[in-house]
């Protein structure tokens, strides 16, 4: 059974409204802010050098994408000079295929995997499933909500819209054939049930696949950082670790790493660092004790070189920290599986129409109040809301907005090239909105404007028009 | 696939406008991979020694690691029986076959099961040199080889860490830096490890022991 496809990017403001009505979902995203928001504007507090990592870093990312075929390069040589083999994968369905190969090639039945977006990205999950292989999440958000049969709903705590109760029941319907037949609800049990089951499937698998943060072109290195130490424990104990990672993650030098690391945890979960940052170069050596036999980076495009040199390049700086996802105000009302595919929030409004073309996600990047607070917190400076314009601007010239928006922004258009006339209709509409309003300068019910009066009251214009004001200006400076 | 290679890299070069870089650019990457240049180096662990091992300190006690201190390693087996009595664990460990550790005076500890090898499922406590500490953060660097098997950090339940103070360093760049003095390749693994293994997945609330072990024990030695 395919993963639950009732979210869809197209259907976004359906999404939407649902998700508003829920109060279950409600009720855990309360977690959202003063989790992540406070814990990193503390972390950022406490390290007077931040903003400066943000301008390296930002630099640092330049540079690597101006020479990204140069530095791909050197990885790959790296990887194989110390017994590694590098994959290429131009899109979803090439990755798909090279991971099953080598799980064939060495009669993989079981899976573990450490978080990945990539993997997400991919569908690796069912496809490997509709081949015979069985893949076992083992961080904990996403092994829960693989037993739920859902998509992540945020990229760095994947099951931040269940409350406990929902992990009780999941756990309770999956984990009798291994003993646990009571529904436990305490989180402390919870965890200690997750870690005893998926104990068995570490020490039980033929590959191990993880995701990467980085890859280091110095030393052919591939990086994860977590919490939880499932990424070791998935990398170390099986015959084969894969590393699925994406061509934008490669970064030149272990110096230039560490200044990712200084800023990814504290921009993410606002730890000064994650737990556990793993490099992993190669296979095990000649005579170490454990750790894989085979190692392999399968490097994914899927339309990101397509981005290179165009007006989305800078979002191939970003870290996938979700520091913009857990400062949206759009992304904290409805959570990520409004959103319908992989990447929610600010990041996703960018990526997702370029991943699987505006004419299916063209609706994300209306999903901002342009607050800038996604540009304002992103480690390496990118331009989130000029982004989601551009985005906005092409689904209009492609007349891919629906109807009463075309008409609407023509109406005004047509106003805005005749200023005479855009002052007397402003003038106009602001009498009409004044007059309909009550005594307290705000109206209840407006018609063809239901959208936003049923949820709140819309505030009369007050005082003279923007442009009295500015022409008020203009002569009393002269 | 080296027909998606081909096309991917062809596709970067089409985005940047040019063909393959032109020598003397070449030259100047070389040179930044060859002697890597730091970047933004944070002024809290740019300090003198003393203060950079009471900084490791603080830094890793409030990642939860819990930490002992003694005047030289050859304390080490001692303070190790005594972090077992006082934490009611099994007296027994699995420990790194590390020559240095080794040569420590195990036998004094008769009441202290030993076994030396890579970890396996069910062991309880393991204990593991470091290669170095990283005071800015409070991290423990952990390079795996024959003698230093990974899953000595990661499988059993309690980490025990036993590590000299003149291994302690500012920042990680003087971690790498010890690195490459040691050796020009990378070991397979290289571990940053700082507090005990959690996750926060459900509802935001952090518990510890999440697949990695519940409890990191630092034993540091201020001598030899």
């Amino acid at each position: 059974m395919p993963i639950s496809t009732v979210a869809n990017p197209q259907h976004f403001t359906r999404n939407a409204s649902a998700a508003l009505k829920d109060p279950t979902l409600q009720r855990a995203l309360q977690n959202v802010k003063p989790g992540f928001r406070r814990k990193r504007a503390a972390a950022v507090a406490k390290l007077p050098e931040f903003d400066q990592l943000r301008a390296a870093g930002r630099d640092l990312k330049n540079h690597v994408l101006e020479h990204l075929d140069f530095y791909l390069e050197r990885f790959e040589a790296k990887v194989n000079e110390q017994g590694g083999q590098v994959h290429w994968a131009r899109d979803a369905a090439e990755a798909n295929q090279i991971v099953l190969e080598i799980c064939r090639a060495v009669n993989a039945r079981r899976v573990t995997k450490g978080k990945s977006m990539i993997s997400e990205e991919i569908g690796l999950n069912d496809f490997l499933t509709s081949h015979g292989i069985q893949p076992i999440e083992t961080d904990l958000g996403e092994y829960i909500i693989q037993l739920r049969r859902e998509r992540p709903s945020h990229i760095i705590a994947p099951a931040i819209h269940l409350n406990r109760e929902q992990v009780a029941d999941a756990f309770h319907a999956h984990h009798g054939p291994y003993g646990f037949t009571e529904r436990r609800t305490e989180p402390r049990a919870l965890m200690d049930e997750a870690r005893q089951v998926l104990r068995r499937q570490f020490l039980s698998a033929d590959v191990g696949i993880t995701g990467a943060n980085f890859c280091i072109a110095e030393t052919g290195t591939t990086v994860i950082v977590t919490n939880e130490g499932n990424g070791d424990l998935t990398q170390t104990l099986p015959r084969v670790h894969i590393a699925l990672t994406s061509i934008e993650k490669v970064v030149p030098t272990l110096e230039d790493v560490s200044t990712f690391i200084r800023l990814l945890s504290r921009s993410a979960t606002g730890q000064e660092i994650s737990v556990y940052t793993t490099f992993s170069s190669g296979p095990r050596r000649a005579n170490d004790l454990d750790g894989p036999e085979q190692f392999h980076v399968v490097l994914l495009d899927n339309g990101r070189s397509g981005m290179m040199g165009g007006e989305f390049q800078d979002m191939l700086r970003c870290i996938r920290c979700a520091a913009c996802i857990n400062h949206c105000p759009v992304y904290g009302a409805i959570g990520g599986h409004a959103y319908g595919w992989v990447y929610p929030g600010p990041m996703g409004a960018v990526l997702t129409p370029h991943l699987i073309g505006v004419e299916a996600a063209g609706h994300l990047p209306n999903a901002s109040t342009f607050c800038g607070r996604c540009e304002e917190v992103c480690p390496v400076h990118i331009p989130l809301p000029k982004m989601m314009r551009h985005w906005r601007e092409r689904e209009f010239e492609r007349h891919l907005s629906p109807a009463a928006t075309r008409f609407g922004l023509g109406v005004w258009a047509f106003f805005a090239k005749r200023p005479k006339l855009y002052r007397i209709a402003a003038n106009l509409g602001a009498w009409v909105l004044r007059r309909l309003s009550g005594r307290d300068g705000r109206i209840k019910n407006l018609a063809l404007a239901k959208g936003w009066t049923v949820w709140r009251d819309l505030p009369a214009p007050q005082g003279r028009t923007f442009q009295q004001q500015w022409a008020a200006r203009r002569r009393a400076q002269s | 696939m080296s027909e998606a290679r081909k096309h991917i890299l062809s596709n970067i070069r089409r985005g940047l406008q040019r063909g393959l870089l032109a020598d003397l650019s070449r030259v100047e990457l070389e040179a930044r991979l060859t002697h890597p240049p730091r970047n933004i180096i944070p002024a809290r662990a740019q300090l003198p020694h003393p203060e950079q091992v009471a900084l490791f300190i603080r830094m890793a006690e409030s990642a939860l690691a819990t930490l002992d201190r003694i005047a030289s390693l050859a304390e080490a087996p001692a303070a190790v029986a005594a972090f077992l009595e006082r934490e009611r664990l099994p007296m027994e460990i699995v420990m790194a076959p590390d020559p240095e550790l080794a040569a420590l005076p195990w036998a004094a500890q008769t009441a202290l099961h030993i076994e030396c090898r890579a970890a396996r499922d069910g062991d309880k406590t393991s204990v593991t040199p470091a290669f170095a500490g990283i005071a800015e953060t409070g991290t423990l660097m952990m390079l795996s080889g024959p003698h230093h098997p990974t899953t000595l950090n990661f499988l059993p339940d309690t980490h025990i860490v036993a590590l000299r103070a003149d291994r302690i360093v500012g920042v990680y760049e003087e971690g790498w830096d010890l690195l490459r003095a040691q050796s020009s390749k990378m070991p397979r693994t290289v571990n940053y490890i700082t507090g005990p293994s959690r996750s926060g997945d459900i509802e935001q609330t952090m518990q510890l022991g999440a697949h990695g072990p519940l409890r990191l024990h630092i034993v540091l030695a201020d001598h030899e």
